[in-house]
């Protein structure tokens, strides 16, 4: 998959069908066809599969899972015993001294207030270089408060859909870009940071440091039609931060790395996916090369990689490897 | 000829899976429109003023002060008498925007240097405003001057607040550096001038006779042009539903 398509698929375009047979790379061209005929396929992804679920590890999760409740940890304590190492919240803070902004918080300010003070301009452009080394939307799923509580939304969601008492139903997902260009034009227009009326990351980010308001409601009714209509509905089709950060990752060294040699295609990680279109390159026949980047979607939670029953998907960082 | 025409193809019946495309797409239009919808609910308070606030020092006028704050509370963190508080969902747009409550913590100036302001990192408290006499948050005005104390010559002995008050204020004389309660502090006043005695600005406010009978103790307490807002004299004031409170955002040229 191109570097252009993976962003057209962030922007809401749905996948294309498997590629053309001429547009393999010569060594996926390889890969391809030595996989067409192995005898006894069946029996062997069965028996690798029981392997990986014999030895199944969440090191991944849980390590991103200790990094979220870390790092909002630390702005709640650092508050509540006035130790003054990260100051403020979520949308802007100073982490010993240094100013730090969110960058879909202060596009909504810088198009609402239409100046730009230097200290938000520092903030900002820190925020975008910590975040663009990072992955872009690994904040998403390594400090959003709001992702861990749509995780556990999530498996109650995927147990009901088990016990069939709710269908997931699915949304297309350009609703974020669409919802993404008419939150900039309301806070350009109105002059009012709309957006952040119904930011559930500012929302939450405040309730953990200052205390709960009423507007958790607004994120527990999230919550719920996550676990009742539609599987991670905020996460993967709505969040403007989401796309914001998507943007700032095309470009960023920290990414997951999908190797076809070894892979079943059986579509685990698919399953476990929160944005499952950046995996599309993982269905058989589909990639065009031998070695595939997840397109800047991924929020490289690590998911896939926790799961991958052949160590096919793993963290890579661009560039390290002729560094070394 | 023209009746023998085959159906025409526009008319095929939609499949089950054209069908529930459609759907699909209607349900992420429903979706998105109830998120900005939800959005757009914030408009109503603030247009409608439901919740009109005081703001910290240093905050630029209401419309671009909301457009400008960017809700994280730093402002909040570094105040020492924690009279900055933040907006919730019924305010609207002013969710996450800091407010102060006069009448339950005043800031006093204990900071000195307006941290509020030094802490603000996009100018919605504006770095124009480094004292606290430069700051215009709004007016304090007698509005109740048959309950002032010493417009009726009385004095006053106790707390001015009651032993439950929460509220904290820094006495020069008592501690330099600490605020401490009010409800720790008792007051002995031949006369009382409480809303005087603890302004924090220079020359705000100040006791004038109100009759030209020598003996008469009765004084009226006369708010300046030098006033900040800062609401002090509203926290302090000891009567039940204060005497003297903050008219927010008033300037000093807005007085009738």
């Amino acid at each position: 998959m191109s570097m252009l398509s993976s962003i057209a698929q962030m922007f809401g375009r749905e996948p294309g069908r498997k590629p053309h047979d001429s547009l393999y790379a010569p060594q996926a061209r390889v890969i391809h066809e030595a996989k067409r005929d192995i005898k006894g396929k069946k029996e062997r992804v069965a028996a690798i599969k029981a392997e990986r679920d014999r030895k199944m590890s969440y090191k991944w999760r849980n390590r991103r899972w200790a990094s979220i409740i870390i790092v909002n940890a630390l702005f709640v304590i650092s508050f509540s015993l006035d130790i003054q190492l990260i100051e403020g919240s979520l949308s802007a803070s100073r982490v010993m001294g240094f100013h730090f902004a969110d960058l879909n918080a202060a596009l909504q300010v810088m198009l609402a207030f239409k100046e730009i003070l230097i200290n938000l301009v520092i903030g900002t452009v820190t925020v975008l270089i910590l975040w663009w080394v990072l992955g872009g939307r690994t904040f998403c799923s390594w400090v959003c408060p709001y992702h861990l509580l749509s995780e556990f939304a999530e498996k109650i969601h995927l147990r009901l859909v088990e016990m069939k008492l709710v269908r997931d139903l699915t949304m297309h997902r350009g609703v974020r870009t669409v919802l993404y260009v008419i939150f900039a034009g309301l806070a350009f227009g109105t002059g009012y940071t709309v957006f952040e009326a119904i930011s559930p990351v500012g929302i939450l980010s405040r309730a953990l440091i200052y205390g709960p308001g009423l507007a958790l409601i607004w994120v527990f009714a999230l919550l719920a039609y996550e676990v009742f209509v539609t599987r991670r509905a905020w996460c993967r089709y709505m969040c403007p931060i989401g796309l914001t950060y998507g943007m700032v990752g095309i470009t960023s060294p920290v990414y997951v790395k999908y190797d076809l040699k070894d892979c079943l295609h059986e579509g685990d990680c698919r399953q476990v996916c929160m944005v499952p279109h950046v995996l599309e390159p993982t269905k058989k026949g589909f990639a065009l090369k031998d070695i595939t980047a997840l397109g800047p979607d991924c929020t490289r939670c690590g998911m896939c990689v926790d799961i991958c029953p052949t160590n096919s998907l793993n963290f890579d960082i661009k560039g390290l490897n002729k560094l070394l | 000829m023209s009746e023998a025409k085959p159906p025409s193809p526009a008319k095929k019946p939609i499949t089950v899976r054209q069908l529930r495309e459609r759907r699909r797409v209607l349900r992420s239009i429903g979706a998105g429109a109830v998120v900005v919808g939800a959005a757009l609910l914030g408009f109503f308070p603030v247009v409608k003023k439901w919740a009109e606030r005081l703001r910290p020092p240093g905050a630029i006028e209401e419309q671009p002060f909301l457009a400008a704050c960017i809700k994280c509370g730093q402002c909040v963190q570094v105040c020492p008498v924690e009279a900055v508080k933040l907006g919730d969902l019924d305010e609207g747009f002013g969710v996450g925007a800091p407010y102060i409550d006069a009448r339950t913590q005043a800031c006093d100036f204990s900071c000195d240097a307006v941290q509020c302001v030094l802490a603000c990192p996009t100018g919605a408290l504006s770095h124009d405003v480094d004292k606290k006499e430069q700051v215009r948050m709004g007016l304090a005005e007698l509005t109740r001057p048959h309950a002032c104390l010493a417009r009726q010559g009385k004095g006053f002995k106790g707390l001015a607040r009651g032993a439950d008050f929460p509220g904290l204020h820094r006495y020069m004389h008592v501690d330099r550096w600490t605020p401490i309660r009010i409800a720790d502090h008792p007051y002995d006043l031949e006369l009382c001038d409480l809303c005087v005695r603890e302004c924090p600005i220079e020359e705000a406010i100040y006791l004038e006779r109100v009759s030209r009978d020598p003996l008469d103790p009765a004084r009226t307490p006369v708010v300046t042009e030098k006033c900040v807002g800062c609401g002090m004299c509203e926290m302090i004031c000891p009567v039940d539903e204060a005497a003297i409170t903050v008219t927010i955002r008033m300037m000093w040229e807005d007085r009738v």
